[in-house]
């Protein structure tokens, strides 16, 4: 930015401050990128390893871009300052073609790199498959076929005010979602009152769920652990409870608990905003206007939300 | 000193103003003078941002502690949604537009507004709707609580099935406070367009009257798709359609589609003015012109034009397919483009600049300093499988949070402080504003900067109870909260008592160049009245030593004589 100053040859002093503050500059970003990796939770899915690289690479651009601004800033607070008493004019400066031309041309080519290379992140992940509609109250499982490159599927994912069902090809009902891991499993998303939103932080992975439309989504979970599923799309009173939890395990457990599960009798899933509505009653039904709970989804496996969640 | 070449009726149209009494009564009368109706507006936007402060001071209380234990759930949802309503179509929405009223006029020298009576009618449309609006927390049931988008179908549940209800009411005061915008954008548009002074071509208007002029393009654009949105839902809500209702075969997307349409260009109705600010305050506080007056000029419609084909990056997770994404993720990051122009032409004005650090340039700095920040979280929430993670988490709310408060805000009390002389006629204290300044970026930095990482880490937005993991940012954050609450008391301690009794401002208290200087404080009834300057140079001529209008020596005597 120094060849804004008009008349003057190159400046020996001026090139090699200039150097050293983008080489500075350079390190902090490399190191801000490497930091990055760190503020994610693990990475539990084969789409967290993208996500994560795309995303310390807009860190390090970014921050690249912030310290250089944030330190031009710095430099002049420091050194351009007017004295108490001074009411001069600063450099007349009123523009320099080339330099605008360049910073015009500079993030057009970077905002178009990362958004091509974001564009090939999205086609290789291939989560969401076909979106149809239906009319609410007819069966919309038969509108979707399996995902071909599932291994797993169709899982349906039932997502109400405010619980969460799984039910899985063979009839099993779990209000915990079982995946074996490094298999590429296929989800029908499903809801019928309001918006929901299937989220699991350590998938990096959301979609929302649509009333009157039923989604195809398939991931591929690469990490064993318990994981928090998190309705992210407002869904009214009791919202916030609605979470549930992932369990990614081994091919053989993920067998062994969908036998055991077969055998067991229906009995109420997990609830999670029930106590909460049950307390607001107890209190004389005071609070604003709510719908209430809908009833608990019969379930073969009500889960066990005690157990501490990996991430 | 120069014939105008105004339509004549406008200076013949009948003028309450002349004879108004010039005491504290003509702010709640129905003026016409754009002066008046600016405070206002600013002073009714002001008093409502403290509205949306309290409310957000509870919401940050709730989220204080991981469990629902403050208020009930139901209740912290309509705090929030009416947080958002509040601040957005009560505080900052109004804000601007009285600045567009104090400014436009007397930055382009016209004597008021094209059509005042109709600016009068939009200002006091606000207090109709503020009425309607405040009133749903008296509506059975609750104000409206699915948040300021209305999704449907959860704004359509309606538990106790009353007609008048929380959400009918809200979908009233938005529908207004769209007549409201539209009233006002028909007059700021025409205002500028057809009343500049003489001479004052569009390559010679401040930078301000640009923006504000992209700006109110976007308001004649978008706001009727999202009125026409509003009234299907009303109708859904109220009188059994179902345009939205998947039951009757309606599309819940349709309405996001509608929504966004308008709702994220508004985001740039909003912060266009707030780079004006900018523009106009970094030349006189730097003591240098403009960087690239031209470019940033131009750059203003570009954002408009932009701003008008990225609305679905809302909504790359609601079942958009992948080549839609696709488009809307390169339109999106586009913008980057022009608003990086800005941004590089400020840092190129500061650049051998004889730096004043004063209020309105400390908030002007700060504000720069946040918006680097929200531009950068927000090339990353463009980026498709990026916003797949953390849309619709913390991260969203402290992204936009960083634009609307800590930019926009910044821009809105650096405005506040600049222009507080000239149409007040009274100097604020240096001391309380500066306070204000540090009081209000420490507790915005430290309200919003640690929710970035309860984002990526998977804490979603809009929750009243949360993961003991997310504690520590959310700790932080309403600590900020409820410090950015501290930070008003010395701000309406310094407006109240300046404006009673703060020494007497002089007509051009910061040396500064533009047609409002050369006003006295506080400017007459018609500004100029019938010696309109003829304009003969580029705004920001500051060190260039030539003057800004023909016979400026006979403006500044009579501003000083006045």
């Amino acid at each position: 930015m120094t060849t804004t100053t008009p008349g003057k040859g190159p400046n020996i002093g001026a090139i090699v401050i200039i150097t050293i503050a983008v080489g500075l500059n350079l390190v902090i970003a490399k190191m801000m990128a490497n930091w990055s990796y760190s503020w994610f939770p693990p990475q539990a899915s084969s789409a967290a390893p993208y996500v994560d690289d795309l995303f310390a690479l807009e860190t390090g651009i970014g921050s690249f871009i912030f310290f250089g601004c944030t330190g031009f800033m710095g430099w002049v607070l420091l050194f351009n300052r007017a004295g108490k008493y001074d009411e001069s004019d600063g450099a007349p400066i009123e523009g320099n073609t080339k330099l605008e031309i360049t910073w015009t041309i500079i993030p057009l080519v970077t905002v178009f790199l990362i958004a091509t290379y974001s564009m090939n992140v999205n086609m290789k992940l291939q989560t969401l498959g076909p979106k149809h509609k239906y009319a609410i109250g007819t069966d919309p499982t038969t509108l979707i076929a399996n995902d071909p490159k599932a291994d797993i599927g169709p899982i349906d994912v039932i997502a109400r005010q405010w619980s969460w069902e799984f039910i899985y090809p063979n009839g099993v009902r779990s209000s915990e979602l079982h995946l074996p891991v490094d298999q590429r499993v296929n989800f029908r998303l499903i809801s019928e009152d309001v918006l929901h939103s299937f989220f699991v932080p350590a998938f990096r992975l959301k979609q929302d769920i649509i009333p009157g439309s039923i989604i195809s989504y398939s991931l591929t979970p690469t990490k064993e652990g318990r994981f928090r599923l998190r309705d992210a799309m407002f869904s009214g009173a009791y919202f916030s409870q609605n979470q549930t939890n992932v369990v990614v395990e081994s091919e053989a457990t993920y067998a062994d608990w969908l036998k055991k599960t077969a055998g067991q009798p229906l009995q109420p899933g997990l609830d999670p905003g029930r106590s909460l509505y049950d307390r607001r009653l107890a209190r004389g039904d005071k609070g604003w206007a709510t719908v209430p709970p809908a009833p608990p989804p019969m379930v073969n496996d009500p889960g066990d939300p005690s157990i501490p969640h990996d991430a | 000193m120069t014939i105008t070449n105004y339509d004549p009726r406008i200076l013949k149209a009948p003028h309450p103003v002349p004879g108004a009494p010039d005491n504290w009564k003509r702010f709640f009368s129905f003026n016409t003078d754009a002066k008046v109706i600016g405070i206002q507006y600013i002073v009714t936007s002001l008093f409502f941002l403290l509205v949306g402060g309290l409310l957000a001071m509870i919401v940050r209380g709730e989220l204080i502690t991981p469990p629902a234990d403050l208020v009930d759930p139901s209740v912290y949802n309509g705090l929030y949604t009416m947080h958002g309503t509040v601040m957005l179509f009560l505080f900052l929405f109004p804000i601007l537009n009285g600045f567009n009223n104090l400014l436009i006029p007397t930055m382009i020298g016209a004597p008021d507004m094209a059509f005042p009576k109709l600016n009068a009618a939009a200002f006091w449309l606000v207090p109709v709707f503020a009425t309607v609006l405040m009133g749903s927390f008296f509506a059975p049931g609750g104000p409206a609580s699915s948040g300021w988008w209305s999704y449907p179908p959860m704004s359509l549940q309606n538990p106790l099935g009353h007609f008048i209800n929380g959400q009918f009411l809200w979908i009233l005061a938005v529908a207004l406070s769209g007549i409201s915008s539209i009233m006002g954008a028909v007059n700021f548009v025409t205002t500028i367009i057809r009343m500049r002074a003489p001479g004052m071509g569009f390559f010679k208007m401040p930078i301000f009257v640009w923006t504000a002029w992209a700006a109110q393009t976007i308001q004649l654009i978008g706001l009727p798709p999202l009125t026409g949105g509003a009234v299907m839902l009303l109708f859904d809500l109220s009188f059994g359609t179902s345009f939205f209702r998947p039951e009757g075969g309606g599309d819940p997307v349709l309405f996001q589609h509608f929504f966004w349409f308008y709702s994220h260009p508004a985001v740039y109705v909003l912060v266009l003015p707030v780079f004006g600010i900018f523009s106009e305050l970094f030349p006189v506080y730097a003591r240098k012109p403009l960087f690239g007056y031209k470019f940033v000029a131009i750059a203003s419609f570009g954002i408009t034009f932009l701003s008008m084909i990225v609305w679905a990056h809302h909504m790359f997770y609601t079942g958009t397919p992948n080549w839609m994404r696709h488009i809307f993720m390169f339109t999106t990051m586009l913008i980057a483009v022009p608003t990086g122009v800005k941004v590089f032409a400020w840092l190129g004005t500061l650049w051998q600049g004889n730096l004043r650090l004063n209020t309105p340039m400390l908030f002007c700095l700060g504000g720069l300093f946040n918006f680097i920040f929200a531009g950068i979280t927000g090339v990353m929430l463009a980026t498709v499988p990026i916003d797949i993670h953390v849309g619709n988490t913390a991260f969203v709310v402290a992204h936009f949070h960083y634009v609307i408060f800590n930019t926009i805000g910044f821009g809105v009390f650096a405005g506040i402080y600049h222009w507080f002389p000239k149409f007040t006629g009274r100097m604020y204290y240096e001391g309380l504003g500066k306070v204000h300044f540090v009081l209000t970026f420490i507790g915005a930095t430290l309200n919003w900067l640690p929710l970035h990482w309860a984002g990526l880490l998977g804490m979603p937005r809009r929750v009243a109870s949360y993961d003991p993991e997310f504690a520590i940012w959310n700790v932080l954050g309403s600590i900020g909260a409820f410090m950015l609450g501290v930070a008003s008391i010395p701000f309406i301690l310094n407006m109240v008592s300046s404006w009673a009794r703060g020494p007497q401002a002089p007509p051009n208290p910061w040396r500064a160049i533009g047609l409002e200087w050369l006003l006295p404080s506080p400017p007459p009834a018609e500004n100029f009245q019938d010696d309109i300057p003829t304009v003969i140079s580029e705004p920001y001529g500051y060190g260039l030593g030539h003057p800004l209008v023909e016979d400026e020596e006979f403006y500044v005597r009579r501003s000083l004589e006045a």
